[in-house]
């Protein structure tokens, strides 16, 4: 699933630690989401949504 | 950003560990316990014998449940690494298990005799690695 996490970050000035930080996860699981190589949970999607205050279908887009 | 928020995650996991690391101490004292004491310290005592088996047995059910503890304290994509891992090293102890035991019954390795640490040693090995290559795999 491709993501706009990357962008939104930037936009903020933050690094991965900082978003790891605020959705309390790994800066791990920050750079394989960034990456496409994890797909978030639905709770961990709305916390990122609630975070950027945008709609998950503006973050994430479905591939199929 | 506080520096309360700043490190929870890592806070949390480092506390996982540290719990996890305390039981398999303690797990591994009492084993050793088991293992030496009889001969070694009390002379073969049946009632000491028993209270070191009943030790033994408290401390690896402590270890378990530190185990589950700390992934709980895992974030998704920790609990995903391990539950790979922990599939991987499922399927190699069995797959190895049976190979192993059928290997002994055939007489395939002659007078070498199977044992469970054996076993223990593979499953160990397969999960460090299995882990390592997961945690690379999402890096």
């Amino acid at each position: 699933m491709k993501n706009r996490l990357k962008v939104l970050r930037a936009e903020k000035d933050w690094t991965q630690a900082d978003l790891a930080d605020h959705l309390e996860v790994s800066r791990q699981t920050i750079n394989a989401l960034e990456k496409g190589k994890f797909d978030p949970s639905l709770p961990l999607a709305f916390k990122i949504s609630r975070l950027f205050e945008q709609p998950i279908e503006t973050i994430f887009e479905d591939e199929y | 950003m506080t520096n309360q928020s700043k490190s929870t995650y890592a806070q949390q996991e480092f506390k996982g560990n540290k719990n996890l690391a305390l039981y398999t101490t303690i797990w591994l004292i009492s084993t050793a316990l088991l293992a030496f004491g009889p001969k070694l310290i009390w002379d073969f005592s049946i009632a000491l014998t028993v209270v070191a088996i009943v030790l033994n047995i408290i401390a690896g059910g402590l270890l378990i449940l530190a185990n589950v503890k700390y992934v709980k304290c895992l974030d998704e994509l920790g609990r995903k690494v391990f539950l790979e891992s922990a599939t991987i090293t499922l399927g190699v102890l069995m797959v190895f298990g049976v190979a192993y035991e059928l290997i002994f019954v055939t007489g395939a390795i002659g007078e070498f005799e199977p044992r469970i640490s054996h076993l223990y040693f593979v499953m160990g090995i397969t999960f460090i690695v299995s882990t390592f290559l997961g945690h690379r795999k999402y890096r």
